[in-house]
């Protein structure tokens, strides 16, 4: 993206439009915005239109990387990832993670925050401030594939491929939990993702082969 | 001629391969068009009616345009129309973020003057409805009328008659990607990344709207999150998109939000058949009635098959379809077959049930209409009622004890498949030894670019991994079909395999002179050419390809109907466990038996087939499309309350790939068609209640019960 370009998305949206708790980026401000985020975005989104909108500078520790970022109190993760930019103009561009429900109903765009498994939709990035985020672009050891996502790819636990990636972090997250699982702790371990292919015969399968590869 | 060859000599077909594509999408490296993220990239969202009925009296988007970070805000409708159904489009918009798009659009001023709606189809059909297309009379459809052989002749010789009314819901696709396009324009040439099953479709039409040669539009497919039949075509959406990169100038994305891809992504359209049908005391089906109609909202077509599968001498028919105040149906996955195939198979078993024969002892009698697919499918009841344990069902339905009581059925699907002309490929074998197989098909999760590679190596000797292969692009100039209605193996395999073919002929001819060897004589095997008829001669493929220095070989192919084949035959059995106390029915088992053609890859047939079964049973258990008739609005378009099948439904699935011919054919509908039905004679063996509607969800158990 051109200087030009990024200076204008940034004034797009520093326009005074719509509050900001103070003191942004402290943990007790983003757990009161929490709440009425998880209950409604979109009546607390349509709750601030028309107040005075204020952004922040904020450090993510994502995949072992430090990005520096701008956000909204309603910025998402997700959407620090998909669609973020760093403070230089980079896009941070971590696609992996998937929008698919918008509300936490699908486990399309699960990360791991400090080890564990979390909806990335629902999780506000200055909630993840000072936390390690693992993606699923941060689970392969270079070209050496994370045992989970081998398995998946050995059993086709794929087929569009879309909700892979929010599985693939569950699974792993799911083992480090659970490192032996039996057939219905998998299903039980596994039931905040939705595939519409229908893989979960052959992700069943993965996960009980990355177990035994894990050691588990 | 060309062909498959036998099995013991095939080293890749038939054979388990893992996908290509694996590994991208397991590590997130996989771009679908929802990640494609283009410098300067605006966000676009479409403000859609809140209402189902309505005319549009004004529209003000001033609000919106001044928002800082919006860059186009454009009215999809004049005032002074009407839009007929929740969701329609009214106003696109893009910005600088996603955010600003949606704040965007709720900035925009709409003035609707309401009128009635309708959103249930019996409402519709009585007389002073409102109505719904200018293009009818009322609400319902002229009916088709098919009949043959002697109704009346037919039912003189019942033994026994039932009558009954089958329902089935409206099912949404719920792609996991929505619908949308990134859109940018470099001066009058227009790059479009979609998320679609017809990337040429897509250009043919884009570039008409936009009055554009057809080379002047790109259109490109790397990955596809999902489509079931629901993504032909760029829809409004597309079309919307590239207006506002037009004027923009700048790169646009618009995808559906997961609401309005339930709104506007498509639908199965309903069924509601009354059926008046009759069996002679030795078994044969001898008399059909059958009276029904669906809706596709707005849309025209609410199709489903019937008389299915089963022979039947005399029948008559009349199907119409209803308007609604409701998104349009589109194609899904086997359309109009899943619903007929219910409502056909509940019918069999209430009609054995009547001449006291078992089940599948009548579906055997009453063999299927077509003398191929019949000699397949006696095969695959014998093997399905073996692996489910069919001696194990209720004698007498819902004779079992205890709460949770156990319950066997079977259902039967047929399609067609064979795919047709029209795929143009190049094998392109370079000095290098590099192979690249391309095609304008495009992979929306079945695994045809594995089959591409898997059909190329088998010929050239070589790994699948060893060929490129690139599909999902218009650029190379090579058309390929839509990937709809399971054609899309049995359009391409042909054409790929006599590309590599001709492309080996070519490698051959270039070398024998090289290697003092008679070119027919030549095979590739193993990574390397040698003489077959003495192994004095073996290089490898690089040494081979390295003799054509500064040359590369590049062949097309030709469709060979030979090559593949059609209508097919699928039989699925069901173990089902119904609580008698909740209401829930759980699958335990499904066996689905399927007539597979010739298995190119095994492992992703196994995957088709699970996936297949996996949406029938959620068509069978879970989905709906509820509307809301106090509103005129859908109450469940989202993921939680529209459910889809989840890991704790999954049963075990047993899925026997019938192979049944050297002939490819195309498998990712037939599979889904028989669950449904199996499942509801299931349950019916469970319970001995028969429930005759779609999704059976607990409270029409309990209902059922009593």
């Amino acid at each position: 993206m051109s200087k030009e370009k990024e200076k204008d998305q940034t004034q797009g949206t520093s326009i005074s439009r719509r509050s900001f708790l103070k003191g942004v980026g402290t943990g007790a401000v983003a757990a009161s915005v929490a709440p009425s985020v998880l209950i409604d975005a979109e009546t607390a989104a349509e709750a601030q239109m028309g107040e005075e909108i204020t952004r922040a500078k904020i450090k993510l520790d994502i995949n072992d990387k430090a990005y520096e970022v701008e956000v909204e109190s309603r910025t998402t993760l997700l959407s620090v990832l998909r669609d973020g930019f760093d403070t230089s103009g980079n896009r941070v561009d971590l696609t992996g993670a998937k929008p698919i429900c918008e509300r936490g109903e699908c486990g399309g765009c699960t990360v791991q925050v400090d080890g564990k498994a979390v909806y990335s939709c629902m999780t506000l990035a200055l909630d993840a401030q000072g936390k390690q985020i693992t993606t699923v672009e941060g689970l392969a050891d270079g070209d050496q594939l994370h045992p989970v996502q081998e398995a998946f790819v050995q059993h086709d636990a794929l087929m569009c491929g879309f909700c892979t990636p929010g599985f693939v972090v569950a699974a792993k997250s799911f083992l480090d939990q659970n490192p032996s699982p039996s057939h219905e702790e998998i299903k039980e371990g596994l039931a905040g993702n939705i595939c519409r292919c229908g893989t979960y015969p052959f992700i069943f399968e993965a996960v009980k082969t990355a177990s035994r590869k894990m050691g588990g | 001629m060309a062909s498959w060859g036998r099995p013991e000599n095939s080293r890749l077909i038939g054979k388990r391969v893992q996908r290509l594509s694996g590994a991208d999408k397991a590590t997130g490296k996989a771009k679908y068009t929802f990640d494609i993220n283009r410098p300067g990239l605006l966000y676009g969202h479409i403000l859609r009616s809140s209402v189902a009925h309505a005319t549009i009296t004004h529209i003000d988007l001033s609000a919106a345009e001044a928002l800082p970070g919006v860059k186009a805000a454009i009215p999809l409708i004049e005032p002074g129309k009407r839009v007929r159904f929740e969701g329609q489009e009214i106003a696109a918009v893009a910005a600088t973020t996603d955010d600003i798009a949606r704040d965007a659009l709720r900035l925009i001023q709409v003035d609707y003057d309401e009128l009635d709606y309708v959103v249930d189809m019996e409402d519709a059909k009585e007389a002073g409805a409102p109505q719904i297309r200018d293009d009818w009379e009322g609400n319902q459809s002229e009916p088709r009328v098919d009949e043959r052989g002697d109704l009346e002749a037919g039912f003189a010789e019942a033994a026994v008659e039932v009558e009954a009314t089958y329902h089935a819901p409206v099912q949404t696709h719920v792609c996991l990607e929505t619908h949308g396009n990134v859109a940018e324009w470099d001066g009058d040439n227009l790059t479009v990344w979609a998320s679609t099953q017809a990337v040429f479709g897509t250009r043919q039409n884009l570039a008409r709207h936009f009055e554009l040669p057809e080379n002047q539009v790109r259109v490109i497919t790397e990955h596809m999150g999902g489509g079931f039949g629901s993504k032909f075509g760029p829809g409004v959406e597309g079309v919307t998109v590239a207006k506002l990169a037009r004027i923009t100038g700048a790169p646009v994305k618009l995808m559906l939000t997961r609401k309005d891809e339930h709104l506007v992504g498509g639908n199965r359209p309903s069924m509601t058949q009354t059926v008046r049908a009759g069996a002679a005391q030795d078994g044969r089906f001898v008399a059909y009635d059958m009276s029904g109609y669906g809706t596709g909202g707005i849309g025209s077509g609410a199709g489903f098959t019937g008389p299915y599968v089963y022979h039947v001498p005399n029948y008559r028919t009349e199907k119409s379809a209803v308007a609604i105040n409701a998104g349009s149906a589109r194609a899904m996955r086997a359309p109009g077959h899943p619903q007929g195939a219910f409502a056909m198979d509940s019918l069999m078993d209430e009609l054995a049930e009547k001449l006291n024969i078992d089940p599948l002892e009548f579906r055997r009698i009453n063999g299927d209409s077509d003398a191929r697919r019949d000699r397949i499918r006696q095969a695959e009841y014998t093997l399905g009622a073996q692996e489910i344990g069919w001696h194990r069902r209720n004698r007498v339905p819902g004779s079992g004890t205890g709460v949770k009581k156990r319950g066997i059925g079977v259902g039967c699907g047929l399609w067609g498949g064979g795919g047709g002309p029209g795929t143009e490929a190049r094998v392109t074998i370079h000095a290098s030894g590099a192979v690249e197989a391309t095609t304008g098909t495009q992979d929306i999760g079945t695994g045809i670019r594995t089959v591409i590679a898997m059909i190329v190596a088998e010929e050239l000797g070589l790994r699948p991994q060893d060929i490129t292969v690139k599909v999902g692009d218009t650029a190379p100039g090579l058309p390929s079909r839509g990937s709809g209605g399971s054609q899309t193996i049995g359009s391409v395999a042909p054409v790929i395999k006599t590309a590599a073919m001709a492309a080996k002929r070519k490698l051959f001819a270039h070398i024998a002179p090289m290697v003092e060897a008679d070119p027919g004589n030549l095979r590739a095997v193993g990574g390397r050419i040698r003489t077959e008829s003495d192994l004095r001669m073996s290089i490898s493929w690089k040494e081979a390809t390295g003799y054509l220095g500064m040359e590369t070989i590049s062949e097309g192919g030709e469709w060979d109907e030979n090559l593949r084949v059609g209508d097919t035959a699928g039989v699925q059995f069901a173990d089902v466990e119904v609580d008698t106390e909740t209401g829930l029915v759980k699958v335990i088992k499904i066996v689905a038996v399927q007539d597979c053609g010739l298995v190119v890859n095994r492992l992703t047939t196994e995957s088709q087939i699970n996936g297949a079964v996996i949406m029938g049973l959620g068509y069978a258990l879970l989905e709906e499309r509820i509307m809301d008739d106090q509103t005129g609005k859908m109450i469940n378009a989202n993921l939680e309350d529209y459910k889809v099948p989840g890991t704790m439904e999954i049963p075990e699935i047993v899925s026997i790939a019938y192979d049944t011919d050297r002939k490819i054919t195309g498998i990712g509908e037939p599979p889904t068609i028989p669950t449904a039905g199996a499942i509801a004679n299931a349950v019916y063996n469970a319970i001995g209640v028969r429930i005759r509607e779609l999704p059976i969800t607990p409270d029409k158990v309990l209902n059922a019960l009593g």
